[in-house]
């Protein structure tokens, strides 16, 4: 296994003033910026390292990120935007507010070196609207950062502009979608637009935008001081660097841990989390966001990484692992699941808006033992129905969990069936 | 209709929208502030912060409306917001909810007849690694006005109440 004490934006998590420009710096920080800046690093020279650091988008896709970068235009008249994604609203997901709770610097400090990669003068960084601190902190940051010459007209005095703003959000899950998060920013209700055009070529205002992840832009200051292939090798094939993991449900010791990319799921829920608290037996696991098809307990020594989780049958997701224990019915479980996403779809598309009702009250059916004629097969086919069909991924994201819940938990969901209650739970 | 921001507010106002190239672009922060200024969003106040953007009162209204962090209603001095969602689920989030309806006397979204306390089930709070969390809006306090509570119980959400409602009663 790889190197477990390598640590990068979790490093200096003791030291409690952390969120500081001052100690941001003791701790070795906008260094990169200063290498990049003043070492004559160029845009695209930064744009490589990224490439070579096999770094994958960690919002949930996985995208390479380097890539990405790539499908900007050459050649443009219009602003670039850069866009952070900090809605963090994907249901067991908890890691981007660490970050900018705790280590605001480390995002500002990548904001500025990936604006300048991608030769763009202008971030936002869209928060949910909840996270108050998160906003404060991110706000103080960037006041911090222009009050040194970081952020503003003239970075470090080489003629490089670079405006950064904290945009809040104000509670609306499908805004994590980066077309529903782009209008959301132009004051508009939070509906995905259809794709194609992309973003990077028709985003904000109408200008090439490219849309990345919190804790995607807090590793390019590192990547950029360390080199990319450096990044690349702390982690497994294909899935560079570390990762922010996090295990919540029912352990001993929930939490985030920083470790790379592949390390087996099992060593996080045992070794880091402590396994199951009060010595509840272990059933399933719901791998990363409640978006996530669930796996059982006997699975868990897949390697998180984007590939292997894959092909067990799930999706590696945020990194956020939610623990269930023998006890809990899983058709319960999943009506809450469903539930949210009924709450949540925008409603703009048919199969969506209909579909995560019908599954929200097709499941809340069978979990009463009063399934309609048709039972399984029925959600399945509403599944079906959704899957591939809408305007952006909300209800894909509805449907997987259904649908994987019913593969792996299929004896218990029938047994639902014609029971007049729940057999679990009662 | 007679509502206006303070100058205080108007200031704050101007700083926002300062940061966008265009006006509407500032529409969820300004509705913030609305909020926080008129402790919820009536009808009036989507016209007036629509007509200082520039923005018509219908598409205030639209979005005004998707979003759940916009009170359309007045709410409690206290807007105390439990996560059920998957982590909370798992951990008491749905007992603790329970426990404050009978507590307060209210059904969801419901308001206590002193007007102190709103109660609100809500989703993933994304402070899932400290579950059963709870959000707390204090209508009154512009510094800070949200508050997350984490790692509950039944007892240390009894002394959470009882704390705000001591604060309720020294400032009213
Ligand atoms: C319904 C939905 C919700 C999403 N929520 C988030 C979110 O809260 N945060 C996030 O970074 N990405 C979220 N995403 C993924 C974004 O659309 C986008 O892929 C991501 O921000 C890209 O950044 P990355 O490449 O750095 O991961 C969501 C996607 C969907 C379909
Ligand atoms: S599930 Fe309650 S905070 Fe995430």
């Amino acid at each position: 296994m790889k190197n477990l004490d390598v640590k990068i934006l979790t490093k200096h998590l003791d030291d409690p003033e952390l969120h500081t420009l001052a100690a941001y710096e003791r701790h070795g920080g906008y260094g990169a910026l200063r290498k990049a800046l003043k070492g004559g690093m160029t845009p695209e020279k930064i744009h490589e390292e990224v490439k070579a650091s096999n770094l994958r988008g960690r919002g949930g896709a996985g995208f390479p990120t380097g890539i990405k970068w790539g499908f900007l235009p050459k050649q443009t008249e219009k602003p670039v935007y850069l866009v952070i994604n900090a809605d963090e609203g994907e249901p067991g997901t908890f890691k981007d507010r660490l970050i900018m709770e705790r280590n605001p610097h480390s995002l500002i400090e990548g904001c500025i070196l990936s604006c300048f990669a991608l030769k763009a003068n202008h971030c936002f960084i869209y928060i949910r609207g909840e996270l108050f601190k998160a906003i404060k902190r991110i706000e103080q940051a960037i006041e911090e950062a222009r009050a040194k010459g970081y952020v503003g007209p003239n970075v470090l005095g080489t003629g490089f502009r670079c405006e950064i703003v904290a945009h809040p959000g104000a509670g609306a899950y499908i805004c994590g979608e980066e077309m529903a998060l782009i209008e959301s920013l132009e004051g508009k209700p939070g509906q995905p637009r259809n794709k194609p055009p992309f973003p990077a070529h028709v985003g904000l205002f109408g200008c090439p935008t490219i849309v990345n992840n919190v804790e995607t832009i807090a590793y390019v200051p590192w990547i950029v001081e360390n080199g990319g292939q450096a990044y690349s090798d702390l982690g497994s094939d294909r899935n560079g660097g570390l990762k922010i993991w996090g295990v919540s449900g029912s352990v001993k010791r929930p939490g985030l841990w920083e470790l790379p990319m592949g390390i087996p799921m099992r060593y996080l829920i045992e070794e880091c989390a402590g396994g199951m608290k009060d010595g509840k037996v272990m059933k399933g696991v719901i791998p990363g966001g409640s978006s996530c098809p669930p796996m059982l307990a006997r699975e868990i020594d897949v390697a998180l990484d984007i590939e292997s989780i894959k092909k067990a049958g799930s999706m590696l997701g945020t990194g956020c692992v939610t623990v269930f224990e023998e006890g809990i019915c899983t058709v319960r479980l999943a009506q809450r699941i469903a539930h949210f996403y009924e709450h949540e779809s925008c409603g703009q598309c048919t199969p969506c808006r209909e579909g995560t009702g019908w599954l929200y009250r097709n499941v809340k059916r069978l979990e009463h033992g009063d399934a309609l004629e048709g039972g399984l097969g029925l959600l399945e086919s509403i599944c079906n129905r959704i899957l591939g069909n809408t305007i952006c991924a909300l209800g894909d994201a509805a449907a997987m969990p259904i649908q994987g819940f019913i593969q792996r938990f299929g004896d218990e969901w029938a047994a639902h069936l014609g029971a007049g209650r729940c057999p679990i739970q009662g | 209709m007679s509502l206006a921001f303070s100058d205080a507010a108007m200031r704050r106002f101007e700083k926002i929208v300062s940061r966008y190239p265009n006006k509407q672009a500032a529409l969820l922060p300004v509705l913030h502030l609305a909020q926080e200024e008129f402790g919820y969003v009536p009808p009036e106040a989507m016209e007036y912060v629509g007509a200082l953007l520039g923005v018509p009162p219908i598409k205030v209204q639209h979005v005004a409306t998707f979003y759940t962090m916009y009170n359309l209603k007045p709410v409690g001095r206290f807007h105390v917001q439990v996560c059920t969602n998957i982590a909370c689920y798992l951990t008491g989030g749905p007992e603790i909810f329970a426990h404050l309806k009978r507590k307060l006397g209210v059904e969801n979204k419901g308001t206590t007849a002193d007007g102190v306390f709103t109660l609100e089930e809500v989703e993933c709070l994304a402070a899932c690694g400290n579950a059963p969390a709870i959000q707390v809006n204090d209508k009154h306090d512009h510094e800070w006005p949200i508050v997350y509570h984490e790692d509950q119980t039944v007892a240390k959400v009894d002394a959470l109440i009882a704390d705000l409602r001591k604060k309720a009663s020294a400032s009213p």
